[in-house]
């Protein structure tokens, strides 16, 4: 399970995280619906570009420019947080969203916490794979921690000062 | 000063809700330390050696006697009746229990406060000028810009969990009052030649294990552009700043390793797609802010030659000379309210100091005040015919002491009586340097001199920039303290250099009184104690302080650094790791 467009659903694609010993030219990318490290697409991307489905994901060390002028072929994008305090990959959805104009799900991976998520939904994501010991009905309610905001990002492209007749009601 | 709208007062409203629904989840160990850690921090609770400590935020330093109020009201009703003004211009309290923490937010929100973003690896507390809208020298009042920012940092999405803390500050004046060449970020509001407002921007300031002095990354940001460019240079810092090593973490270091032309040119490359687009600001909003700093309705007076009126109060005069600031409307002055009364700690006060200094800002001051960040409190706007009896009523309660800029006029942290990181004491220190130089003729003499104490390399008391900084290290558990001379703030800003070995609590008064023989023996007329070290160099106080063997007054520090190890814990989870 996990969250998407606001509300827990059924989800059938797969995450390929690279063990050891792996190595992004030579690793085996399962069939199906996969959401493949940007290593492994970059080593391997004569063969993946011909399949139908295919996803990719980021670690927060890298960054949303290195899939430029690929982000069409890809029907799910994926950051990684390795530590929910690892800032990068707001910034690295900022610029997809933002800079590259992608417009597919963006999926937000691993320490993804209930408290994290109004900022995470701010910056673009869409989806999101919580930490699978947290209840994903409690980590849904984050979204919803907050009714208004002072500035923009991509969920909303205007800041408060131009969108509402701000003051002190007399 | 800025009022809430029902936007302003919404939000605060949902964060209150947001943090107390965090504090059940980590009482019922849904949250682990681990995770809840961040978000208390983000609230501006930190763990200390003897119970949580809440940093509350005043923007940019200003507040109103009934928020001044409140502080009181927190002390006495959450903590032990008195709290700690500090270096950016916040106020602390040291004796929070976390069940608290949510109620004392809720009774801050009700008079338009809050403590979020006081700490955690995020845009912090924007502090400003003390004297913002009354100085002399003032170009631009920043007040509104500063309230601008404030807004735009505050839950903002991308900056919540930088590589480490992120600090601005700002000034409108000719002389830097706001050290903001000490501040990852560093504003100066200045007009061009055709007469525009704009922003003079520094980058990569700070103090803490690697002091480094701001380098200008651009000469003029006009107004309009102020957030796109700043969000820019923190996006940059965002994605590129190291997170591998928290001691390299903060933007300085990013700035010295690409240079400042490449940290130029990423943050121009980033802001060319934002610049012009709807983060830009507006006319309508820069007056909607700019109309709650207007200036307060003056009365049309002259000036006026308080001192003579007061023939042979010498009491009085000192404190007019040291403790009262020109103010650029004829009639009135600004006042700096001590809180470096020797014995108290710099920076404390009681709730009953609170209530005086507010209802000192309403009898007054129109009832505003600011802190500073050396510590004390300023009521901006007084009346030079009301400075006598304001001296009296002041002096009532211990905040009349006539020593601003001078030697006992003490910046300093908690240090090792309250916080976790410190290696050792401040504040006994500052008091036992206070008993040693208490002849307020002799302070008077040496004049002008910033002595800065940090209990550790954080350097919250800015001990970089003292013109004595001093350092608290730890050697095999022992507190032992470095000496640096010639650090200072303002327009001329410079990093202290140390004088060499660290010395022991009872040394310092001796230390520093060698240091200050050097200074008088050498001085030209008017010099500052800053201004010999600049022309002399450190060799000669190095080698008058280490000439020969320096005495430890063993009593001066006293027995009560082995007590505080041991500290009066509450019967609390959850409360310090050291015990």
């Amino acid at each position: 399970m996990i969250i998407k467009n606001k509300t827990v659903v059924e989800d059938d694609w797969r995450i390929l995280r690279l063990n050891e010993q792996d190595a992004p030219d030579s690793v085996s990318v399962p069939s199906g619906k996969v959401i493949v490290p940007l290593k492994v697409w970059q080593a391997q991307r004569d063969t993946l570009k011909t399949r139908a489905e295919l996803g990719v994901w980021l670690e927060s060390s890298e960054t949303a420019e290195d899939l430029q002028g690929d982000i069409a072929r890809f029907q799910v994008i994926a950051v990684d947080f390795p530590r929910f305090a690892d800032g990068r990959g707001y910034s690295i959805a900022y610029h997809l969203r933002e800079r590259l104009g992608y417009q597919g799900e963006l999926r937000a991976i691993g320490e993804v916490l209930r408290d994290q998520m109004f900022y995470l939904q701010r910056v673009g994501f869409d989806a999101f794979v919580p930490r699978p010991d947290k209840d994903i009905h409690e980590v849904l309610k984050g979204l919803s921690d907050f009714s208004e905001t002072y500035q923009a990002s991509v969920d909303q492209k205007v800041p408060l000062f131009r969108r509402v007749h701000r003051g002190v009601k007399v | 000063m800025y009022r809430y709208d029902q936007f302003d007062h919404q939000m605060v409203a949902e964060r209150v809700a947001q943090f107390r629904d965090q504090v059940r989840r980590r009482l019922s160990n849904e949250l682990t330390e681990d995770e809840f850690r961040v978000l208390r921090l983000q609230n501006g609770l930190y763990m200390q050696i003897h119970a949580y400590m809440l940093r509350i935020a005043v923007p940019y330093g200003l507040l109103s006697a009934a928020q001044m109020r409140m502080f009181a009201h927190i002390a006495r009703k959450y903590d032990r009746d008195y709290g700690h003004f500090t270096t950016r211009q916040n106020v602390q309290f040291n004796w929070i229990k976390l069940p608290d923490a949510p109620d004392i937010l809720a009774d801050l929100a009700t008079v338009e406060m809050h403590a979020t973003q006081t700490s955690g690896n995020c845009i912090r507390n924007i502090t400003c000028d003390e004297f913002a809208g009354v100085a002399k020298d003032e170009i631009v009042d920043p007040r509104p810009y500063a309230e601008i920012l404030r807004q735009w940092s505050t839950f903002h999405p991308e900056f919540a969990y930088l590589p480490r803390k992120f600090k601005f500050s700002m000034t409108g004046a000719m002389t830097d009052r706001a050290a903001i060449a000490v501040h990852d970020v560093g504003l100066q509001v200045v007009k061009n030649a055709r007469g525009e407002v704009g922003f003079r921007v520094l980058v990569g300031g700070g103090l803490g294990r690697t002091p480094v002095i701001g380098t200008e990354i651009c000469a003029f940001v006009p107004w309009q552009h102020a957030i796109t460019y700043l969000e820019s240079i923190v996006r940059v810092y965002n994605e590129h700043g190291r997170r591998d090593n928290m001691y390299k973490a903060r933007i300085k270091i990013l700035v010295k390793e690409i240079g400042i032309e490449e940290f130029r040119r990423q943050v121009e490359a980033d802001w060319k797609f934002t610049k012009d687009g709807p983060c830009t600001l507006t006319v309508e909003e820069l007056e909607r802010v700019a109309a709650c700093f207007t200036a307060p309705s003056y009365e049309t007076l002259a000036d006026s030659d308080v001192a003579a009126a007061q023939p042979g109060n010498t009491a009085f005069a000192n404190w007019l000379q040291r403790n009262v600031k020109p103010h650029k409307v004829s009639g009135y002055a600004s006042v700096v309210l001590s809180l470096k009364k020797p014995g108290m700690a710099p920076g404390d006060a009681t709730a009953q100091q609170m209530e005086a200094a507010a209802e000192l800002a309403e009898r007054f001051s129109f009832g505003e005040l600011r802190i500073t960040h050396e510590q004390n409190l300023v009521l901006a706007d007084v009346r030079q015919a009301d400075l006598f009896t304001l001296w009296q009523a002041a002096t009532e309660r211990d905040m009349a002491t006539p020593n601003i800029g001078l030697l006992t006029d003490i910046i300093s942290c908690p240090g090792g009586d309250f916080c976790s990181l410190a290696n050792a004491r401040s504040i006994p220190l500052a008091r036992a340097i206070a008993a040693c130089f208490d002849n307020f003729d002799f302070l008077h003499d040496i004049g002008e001199l910033d002595l800065n104490i940090s209990g550790c390399v954080n350097a919250c008391a800015h001990h970089h920039i003292g013109h004595i900084g001093i350092l608290g290290v730890d050697k095999d558990g022992e507190e032992w303290y470095q000496v640096s001379i010639g650090g200072a703030q303002g327009n001329t800003s410079s990093i202290g250099k140390i004088i060499g070995k660290s010395f022991k609590f009872g040394q310092i008064p001796e230390v520093i009184a060698r240091l200050l023989q050097v200074y008088v023996d050498e001085r030209f007329d008017d010099e500052r104690f800053i201004d010999t070290v600049r022309r002399l160099g450190y060799e000669p106080f190095k080698a008058y302080v280490y000439a020969t063997p320096v005495e430890d007054d063993a009593e001066l520090a006293g027995p009560i650094y082995d007590l505080l190890k041991q500290g009066t814990p509450y019967e609390l989870p959850y409360y310090s790791p050291r015990f």
